[in-house]
């Protein structure tokens, strides 16, 4: 089978599975499970482009995600801004922002870009905690309902059908992309930069776009998100969430988009199962992140890919 | 003037000496295993309160102390048994996430024990301030400043004369080498881990009576020792040192003259422009990749 039939089919059927889940979920409490699903996916598909194709990985990206998120909350709730526009005006200005610290962070390499890109993400979260005449600081502050054109989008099942075309369009995007001769470029990229850069490919241009492109996805779900949950605090953009956001793409698997689909719905199911451990949440969290990496390092889809092969051969 | 610029000056260089002690644990394992360990700071945590609870208990406060550092030995030990070594050569991402996942184990473990309280560990040698020069030095700070100075000392004596700490450089510079001429790598990885424990531990004791402590102080102490270690250029044992202090001093003065509400804000500002001039650290080897 040839890698454009298995992505059209991959797409396909995640459009059944997204459009047969509102029949199957029971009530309010498992749609909310699943737009946040979907919030999560679409973010970690975005960062996926950036760390698994692309080879370069950010512990800041909840940074991003974070003040898309509050320049909705503020532009809205402060200003009167339309949510539609703020939404839009937030994500412009994180691609200016991405644009102007891609240059000098992308530059670095390893456990240094690491470094540079955790950074970000821990300045955002303080300007966000101490700028409290704006964000409300560390207690968070509340987010007006989004409206486009006099229609609300209100109630758990409008907000699954506007996140759920979200997930869809970001599939069929990304598999585009990855089979563009630009997403070559970006893979070559991770292969070897020198390599790629001997046959032609702008490296430095290639990430710089690739950066922006994640950073303005996460901006846009942040702004989502935002409206959708009604609130938000700054944690939101901390290092915490930034981590969640790569483990997403490295336990879905590195380098596929349905990976990521997969690792979202695993890192967002899994509190909602831990809740129930009064107390030893964290610890459960840190050993599943930990058996996870150590037994299936590669990721889930992959691993699962190679083991059908296996059998099919 | 003077004595408020001294006053900022000796709790930036208290402080700035448990960041030192933080980023050698960082150095340490980073040359041994090329992992960055994000448990760095629980380790810190660890020592700390370990340290509170064996005083509680009735145990002198020099036991204690003792004690809290083999815990945290201990610990190292362990995380580098169950979660590294199995990990075997995982790529640079998943071994961040396994060392957060042993953080957050490290954390949560800590906070079902104790619970969410703050802690403070007596002082070692009373409260009494000296004066100098109108700032004022606690005896602490002097403990911590002096106990970081012979650390120092003792690790350069360690890997520059003895067998061991060359066996371990010896890995760090080529692993495959190291093997070749009979060092057992695995034992000096371990080795790196248990050394790691105990410096973060000796931080954590010596800055609980001064900053107390609690479950969650190990988050960003562990991410300043980061900052420290990777300002210094990484696996660079003085960059390490110069790195800590130079971070320490500037987020006081940032407290004292600017604001203290973005003090911790600084070290990632700093870090970020010194990384865009220097791509690998005030003291880091240029790396070169052969293709």
């Amino acid at each position: 089978m040839n890698k454009f039939s298995s992505s059209t089919l991959g797409l396909l059927g995640l459009a059944a599975v997204l459009l047969c889940l509102p029949l199957l979920l029971p009530n309010s409490f498992y749609f909310d499970v699943a737009i946040r699903i979907a919030i999560n996916a679409v973010v970690a598909i975005g960062l996926n482009l950036l760390i698994g194709y692309t080879g370069q990985i950010s512990l800041g990206h909840a940074g991003f995600f974070g003040l898309g998120a509050y320049a909705s909350a503020i532009l809205t709730s402060q200003y009167g801004w339309p949510p539609a526009v703020a939404l839009l005006a937030a994500a412009a200005g994180i691609a200016v922002l991405a644009m102007l610290v891609a240059r000098p962070v992308l530059r670095l390499k390893g456990h240094y870009l690491a470094m540079a890109t955790l950074g970000l993400g821990v300045i955002v979260t303080i300007v966000l905690t101490n700028e409290s005449a704006f964000t409300g600081g560390p207690d968070g502050m509340a987010v007006p309902a989004f409206t486009l054109a006099g229609w609300e989008i209100a109630g758990e099942q409008a907000w699954y059908a506007v996140c759920a075309t979200a997930l869809l369009l970001m599939a069929w995007a990304a598999t585009n992309l990855i089979n563009a001769p630009g997403g070559r470029a970006l893979q070559a990229i991770h292969g070897s930069e020198i390599a790629a850069f001997s046959v032609g490919v702008d490296v430095t241009a290639m990430k710089v776009r690739v950066f922006v492109l994640s950073a303005v996805i996460a901006s846009v779900m942040g702004s989502l998100s935002a409206h959708y949950v009604g609130f938000i605090s700054p944690g939101i953009a901390g290092f915490q969430h930034s981590i969640e956001l790569v483990t997403m793409v490295v336990l879905g698997g590195m380098a596929s988009v349905f990976g990521s689909i997969v690792g979202a719905a695993v890192l967002t199911l899994l509190p909602q199962l831990l809740s129930t451990l009064e107390g030893w949440e964290t610890v459960a969290f840190g050993l599943v992140l930990m058996a996870s990496m150590i037994f299936l390092p590669k990721g889930i889809v992959p691993t699962l890919r190679a083991r059908l092969r296996r059998r099919a051969a | 003037m003077l004595a408020q610029f001294l006053q900022f000056l000796f709790s930036g260089l208290t402080v700035g000496a448990t960041y030192a002690l933080a980023a050698l644990g960082f150095a340490i394992i980073y040359n041994a295993s090329g992992v960055i360990n994000f448990a760095q700071g629980e380790f810190i945590m660890l020592g700390g309160m370990a340290a509170v609870a064996l005083a509680a208990l009735g145990l002198p406060l020099p036991v204690a102390i003792v004690l809290a550092i083999g815990v945290a030995a201990l610990v190292g030990a362990i995380v580098e048994k169950c979660a590294i070594e199995p990990a075997g050569r995982a790529d640079v991402v998943p071994l961040i996430i396994i060392t957060i996942g042993a953080a957050l184990v490290l954390r949560g473990l800590v906070q079902v024990v104790f619970g969410k309280g703050t802690h403070a560990l007596p002082a070692f040698s009373g409260e009494q301030p000296f004066v100098i020069a109108g700032a004022t030095l606690l005896p602490q700070s002097l403990w911590v400043l002096g106990v970081a100075a012979v650390v120092v000392a003792a690790l350069g004596w360690f890997f520059g004369r003895t067998a061991y700490g060359k066996a371990m450089l010896a890995t760090s510079h080529n692993r495959l080498a190291a093997e070749l001429v009979g060092i057992n790598t695995k034992s000096v990885l371990l080795l790196s881990f248990v050394l790691s424990g105990a410096l973060g531990a000796v931080g954590g004791v010596l800055l609980a009576p001064i900053t107390y402590t609690s479950y969650d102080v190990g988050i960003m102490l562990g991410l300043k020792g980061f900052v420290a270690a990777t300002l210094g250029g990484l696996g660079s044992g003085v960059g390490a040192v110069v790195g800590g202090l130079l971070l320490g001093v500037l987020e006081a003065m940032t407290a004292g003259y600017i604001s203290s509400a973005y003090k911790d804000a600084m070290p990632f500002v700093l870090i970020l422009l010194v990384l865009f001039v220097m791509p690998n650290g005030l003291f880091g080897r240029k790396s070169s990749d052969r293709v």
